[in-house]
């Protein structure tokens, strides 16, 4: 079943100041619950704006996204924002957690904006952390983690709002190789376990090599959709 | 975990954060400490014009305050005084006579106003005794217990209110003592118009000399007792030309008024903002001019906090981004950045009237001596050269309302700029 429909998705970025640049150029794509995605390409290509436009950070010049078979573009900005809230997951380059907060409080803070009770948010991000590796680290603030450790608790925030995907853009662009590795096995193993669905926008081989299916994204087109079921 | 959030990041730049804390704790007990200092020197004018001067209330015949003629007594005074000292809130009344003469000792000559008084009845009315410095209080408060030392060195040179047996005793002020080269026993003649239209005239001895902070007051005004008085103006000890009330509830100053009029229509009942409208303006423009002294100061600040939340915003675009992005609404953003300046600015102005409300506490007890430098400017207005600072808690709540105003009106633009911020383009700045 799907879950994202995109249907002759444009994007064209014009200032009015210099010339317009089309950084998506009529993409049709489908997403299936479950999936483990990655979407690659050069830099330039538009793999990371599709991302945006995916998680509703930036809006389409033309065509459709359907969540869920909700249009993104018939909502109001409002809307966008609880949609997100409530049905994505952002995992990102730099991390971007609260660096105020602990881990425990990065992780329970969405789940603080979605109005969850104390009691509840505060089990789940302990699981979710327990699920990441990061048991014995829930109290320390994000300074004190290294990058890795970062991460998982960024990907521990992102499944915190259960979302029904994971948009993760350049995950492991920052990490070392073992951090890298750990991350992704992390993630996978989610994937596995608990289905969750996982979209990555990278460079990154590594991630290439678990995902189950490639996209090839080029001068704003998809150059090919491939299933690799066996990883 | 909103509020929370933003008092932590409040700290996330301890030295900025606290530069602006110090620089609005300051301003703080600047201004309050400054306010506090004039309230303090109001209040206590007042306080001395209500206690010494004037009291709450006064009741005249029609003319008498524009006209002072002798012949303008009041109906039936004692009917007066038992009407008012019957009403809710009156400590007590009492007639006076009020007559405007002059003055003469052999040194020189001047106009005063005399009043005819029952000195007995006046101290329930009045603090004035208080100021004349009795020679037995006095030797008790210098501890002296020898008669022939008090008798040497105090009684000649203090007086006592109305304490001594001479003839036709008469209590004056300072200043007019200095004027006239008046010391206590020493002999003056009062000169007037009687009501039977003669001029007439009576020496009395100075039996006490009063010390106030207003030296106008001191050299205007003496006091007499009123039958002494009276025979002089060819008045019966009953005649008053002015009804005196001291409220022991000064809220309940209107309704006595009320009563009085409806009571006695065809006199007049005036308050003490009526008889000294000087006092009773600079009272009521001194909070509006404490308000409008921190609304400046605040406003300075807010400049400043104003260019902190900017620096806040722009230094956390990406971590906005993010906030959006994961599903923070624009007016909880908002909200967030709003709540992190006011309190920034609560903090330091805490800070601020804790410092203000101990200082200003020291001080209103020890009091700030200026009679080396401005004594004589300070009480040719009526006001005391030591000043006594004093602040109500109103005041305080006040200024914590401007300062969360402030806070908001500050963080306003800088939240604004959050607002504008589209996620993507946020987050993807270094």
């Amino acid at each position: 079943m799907n879950i994202i429909e995109i249907n002759n998705l444009v994007k064209i970025y014009d200032d009015r100041k210099s010339v317009p640049v089309t950084a998506i150029n009529g993409i049709d794509l489908n997403f299936k619950e479950s999936e483990f995605t990655t979407i690659v390409g050069p830099s330039g290509s538009g793999k990371t704006t599709l991302l945006n436009m995916l998680g509703g950070l930036d809006e389409p010049t033309s065509g459709k996204i359907l969540i869920d078979g909700v249009d993104l573009s018939q909502l109001k900005s409002r809307e966008v924002i609880d949609f997100r809230m409530r049905n994505i997951g952002f995992v990102f380059q730099a991390y971007n957690l609260i660096p105020v907060l602990t881990a425990l409080e990065n992780v329970e803070f969405i789940m603080h904006l979605q109005g969850k009770p104390k009691a509840e948010r505060l089990q789940r991000a302990k699981d979710l952390l327990v699920q990441v590796g990061l048991e014995d680290r829930m109290n320390a603030r994000p300074g004190k983690l290294s990058g890795g450790q970062q991460q998982r608790v960024a990907v521990a925030r992102a499944l915190a709002s259960k979302p029904k995907f994971i948009l993760a853009d350049e995950p492991t662009a920052n990490l070392d190789s073992k951090s890298a590795e750990t991350l992704l096995d992390i993630m996978e193993r989610l994937n596995h376990e608990e289905k969750i669905t996982f979209i990555f926008s990278t460079h990154d081989a590594r991630v290439v090599a678990k995902a189950h299916r490639v996209i090839t994204v080029e001068d704003g087109q998809v150059k090919s959709d491939e299933d690799y079921p066996e990883h | 975990m909103i509020p929370s959030l933003s008092w932590k990041n409040i700290w996330r730049n301890k030295v900025r954060s606290l530069v602006v804390i110090a620089a609005m704790t300051f301003g703080i007990f600047g201004g309050l400490f400054t306010s506090a200092i004039y309230k303090g020197m109001s209040d206590r004018r007042v306080k001395e014009a209500l206690t010494k001067e004037v009291a709450h209330i006064q009741i005249h015949d029609p003319k008498f305050i524009e006209n002072p003629e002798i012949g303008l007594t009041l109906p039936d005074p004692g009917g007066i005084v038992r009407f008012a000292e019957g009403l809710p809130g009156v400590k007590a009344a009492t007639d006076r006579l009020k007559i405007v003469t002059m003055i003469n000792s052999s040194a020189a000559s001047s106009g005063v106003t005399v009043y005819g008084i029952d000195p007995d009845k006046e101290k329930e009315v009045s603090e004035l005794y208080t100021s004349v410095y009795d020679s037995l209080i006095l030797a008790d408060k210098l501890k002296l217990t020898d008669p022939a030392l008090i008798g040497t060195y105090l009684k000649d040179s203090t007086g006592s209110w109305f304490g001594g047996s001479q003839r036709n005793p008469i209590v004056i002020g300072e200043t007019l003592a200095r004027k006239l080269k008046l010391k206590i026993n020493s002999k003056v003649v009062l000169t007037f118009q009687s009501a039977d239209g003669s001029l007439t005239g009576g020496s009395y001895r100075v039996c006490g000399i009063y010390r106030l902070e207003n030296n106008a007051f001191e050299e205007m005004n003496v006091y007499v007792r009123k039958p002494d008085l009276a025979s002089l103006a060819a008045l019966t000890s009953e005649d008053a030309h002015e009804v005196t009330i001291f409220m022991n509830d000064p809220k309940k100053v209107g309704s006595a008024m009320e009563s009085i009029r409806a009571e006695y229509p065809d006199l007049d009942v005036m308050d003490w903002k009526t008889l000294l409208p000087d006092v009773a303006m600079l009272n009521d423009l001194l909070v509006v001019s404490m308000i409008v002294i921190m609304v400046i100061i605040l406003a300075a600040l807010g400049f400043g906090i104003v260019n902190t939340m900017l620096m806040v915003v722009l230094e956390r675009v990406k971590e906005l981004g993010m906030l959006i992005a994961v599903g923070m609404n624009k007016l909880r953003v908002f909200n967030m950045i709003i709540l992190e300046s006011v309190l920034l600015c609560l903090t330091g102005a805490i800070a601020g009237m804790g410092i203000s409300a101990v200082v200003i506490e020291i001080f209103n007890k020890q009091g700030i001596d200026l009679t080396a430098y401005a004594q004589k400017g300070m009480e040719a207005w009526g006001y005391s050269a030591v000043m006594y600072p004093n602040l109500s808690w109103n005041f305080y709540l006040i200024v914590a309302a401007l300062v969360v105003i402030t806070g908001i009106a500050a963080s306003a633009y800088p939240a604004w700029k959050a607002l504008k911020l589209n996620p993507a383009d946020a987050l993807r700045t270094e």
